[in-house]
């Protein structure tokens, strides 16, 4: 009796410690990589290197344009993906019926999210850079990454909204609202936590991504800042490519400054995002 | 059987309804007086609930049903093209079982209908807020707070919110679906005793929690038995000398 309780305890044990591992594994990679590169790259951190253009071929000066050119790329993306994408969420979630057309719309979006990131770079390039005639500007740029973010930004929102109970439709229903003004003024603001989330980690994506923007908008080298959105733009994850494989004898600090730029830009957009959950979170009341 | 009676303010027809297929109600007719309260009991899953909504047409909000039949409010089809529901629905207020205060403040609950209703008067707003709340029984306990969170107030308060919601609208027909079914005996008197009050305006019809609660509100009250209407007595004849069997085994405590 006591022996087997014993075996149990010391599988139980075992198991418990493949578990933990398993959590820290995913852990360990993510310490090291923020590590290294905060490392390596705090030395290059100064005001020269966050507001001066870059010089010598790159190897010196800042990085300017590149953080100015992924900020415009990222509103860019926002204000083309967010209408569209919350505007499509709320027609899934609240006026949509199961029909084969909703089926089919929600196929797309999951197949969309899982489509290479260099494939809506070419898209875009087709459509946008070509055909439209946008030329290799922010305008293109922004709108593919648009493209790319719009799954992430519809799915994440559609499920906020679903997850407001349908009782406070049938209350604002029963009180005269029309089925908009339901939606207005109760259900969003309940689902706006959730909606926000989700459009920050989209755009947080978008703001990362290289690909799409490679033959979309990306400049090798332009010391200058954008004028207008039909302008091409440096961005901070094509000119780290740039620095890290395309000009010999870059120096280290400068390429790993850069990245660690990229990393606190993108990771203070999740600060951002998980703050307005939780205030949000605290303020709901059911 | 009492189905028919004169200026009659909600008039039901044969009505039968499907859900996926499966009637919830089956040919019910039956004459709602106006200035009076009528209960609609029986036991649970029998299609009470399902007449009221269908009475303000909140079950238009469900996919997958059918409906047959004539529903008036003063003589005119509330299901006839090109009736207002919004509008319908200000005339015909409805309280549901579990009170569910919308997010915001105690005024912001009671003014969202007028607000919605084009009411922009600050004057009026708040002589709503006032009426609402004291034709609700609530008025006396919250006049300090109004501007506070409304969930902060005890479920009992909360229904009784949720009652001078629906009273802010000026509604002509008050649909009740066991308004008190998660109240302690001290907030159902209250809400009790405030539908004496009530009824010498509106028209109530009440879902009653149990047959104890039929008898002491009602004026009217028919007994709904899985989707039929059995029996509908005016007065409390019903409670006391039950015409069919099954409504006297069911009053009676015999089932259910």
């Amino acid at each position: 009796m006591i022996s087997v309780n014993s075996r149990r305890y010391v599988v139980q044990r075992i198991g418990f410690g493949v578990l933990i591992l398993a959590a820290l594994l995913v852990v360990l990679p993510i310490l090291f990589v923020v590590g290294a590169i905060v490392v390596e790259g705090i030395g290059a951190i100064n005001w020269e290197f966050l507001t001066a253009i870059p010089r010598d071929g790159m190897k010196a000066g800042g990085i300017f344009p590149a953080i100015v050119g992924t900020l415009l790329l990222t509103v860019g993306t926002a204000l083309a993906a967010i209408p569209f994408g919350v505007g499509g969420a709320i027609y899934l979630s609240e006026y949509a019926r199961d029909t084969w057309l909703t089926r089919a719309i929600r196929l797309a979006i999951v197949n969309l999210a899982g489509i290479p990131s260099v494939v809506y770079g070419l898209f875009g390039l087709g459509l946008f850079v070509l055909f439209l005639q946008f030329g290799t500007s922010i305008l293109a740029g922004s709108l593919t990454l648009a493209i790319m973010t719009l799954p992430i930004i519809i799915s994440t929102s559609e499920e906020a909204l679903r997850a407001v109970p349908t009782e406070f439709r049938t209350v604002s229903a029963s009180l005269g609202g029309t089925r908009w003004q339901g939606i207005r003024n109760v259900v969003l603001p309940q689902a706006l936590p959730g909606i926000i989330t989700g459009v920050i980690l989209g755009l947080l994506r978008a703001g990362g991504e290289t690909a799409p923007i490679l033959f979309t908008v990306a400049a090798f080298y332009l010391p200058r800042l954008p004028q207008s959105p039909f302008d091409q733009t440096m961005a901070l994850p094509y000119h780290l490519y740039v620095i890290s494989t395309q000009v010999p004898g870059m120096p280290i600090q400068v390429q790993y400054g850069t990245a660690l730029v990229l990393l606190a830009l993108v990771l203070s957009l999740n600060v951002v995002a998980t703050v307005i959950r939780s205030y949000f979170r605290r303020k709901r009341q059911w | 059987m009492l189905t028919e009676i004169a200026n009659p303010k909600i008039r039901i027809e044969h009505v039968s309804y499907a859900y996926d297929g499966e009637m919830v109600l089956r040919d019910v007719t039956l004459d709602v007086p106006a200035n009076a309260v009528t209960a609609f009991f029986g036991p649970a899953g029998g299609g009470k609930t399902t007449l009221l909504r269908l009475i303000n047409r909140l079950n238009d909000l469900v996919d997958g049903t059918q409906m047959t039949g004539r529903i008036s409010l003063d003589g005119q089809d509330v299901y006839a093209l090109g009736v207002n529901i919004p509008q319908l629905r200000r005339r015909v207020g409805m309280v549901f079982a579990l009170p569910l205060p919308l997010p915001g403040t105690i005024r912001e609950n009671v003014l969202y209908g007028p607000r919605l209703a084009g009411e922009r008067d600050r004057s009026r707003l708040e002589e709503i807020v006032v009426r609402s709340l004291r034709q609700a029984a609530l008025w006396d306990e919250v006049r300090d707070r109004l501007d506070g969170p409304a969930s902060a107030l005890s479920g009992g308060q909360q229904q009784r919110l949720c009652i001078a919601r629906s009273l802010a609208l000026e509604p002509e027909v008050l649909l009740l679906d066991e308004p008190t079914s998660g109240l302690d005996p001290i907030s159902t008197g209250k809400v009790e005793e405030s539908l004496l009050e009530l009824k010498q305006h509106y028209t109530i019809i009440i879902v009653p929690h149990s047959v104890q609660q039929a008898a002491r509100v009602a004026d009217h009250a028919a007994f709904i038995l899985m989707g039929d209407l059995i029996e509908y007595q005016p007065g409390k004849k019903i409670f006391t000398t039950p015409r069919d069997k099954r409504t006297e085994d069911y009053v009676t405590g015999r089932f259910g």
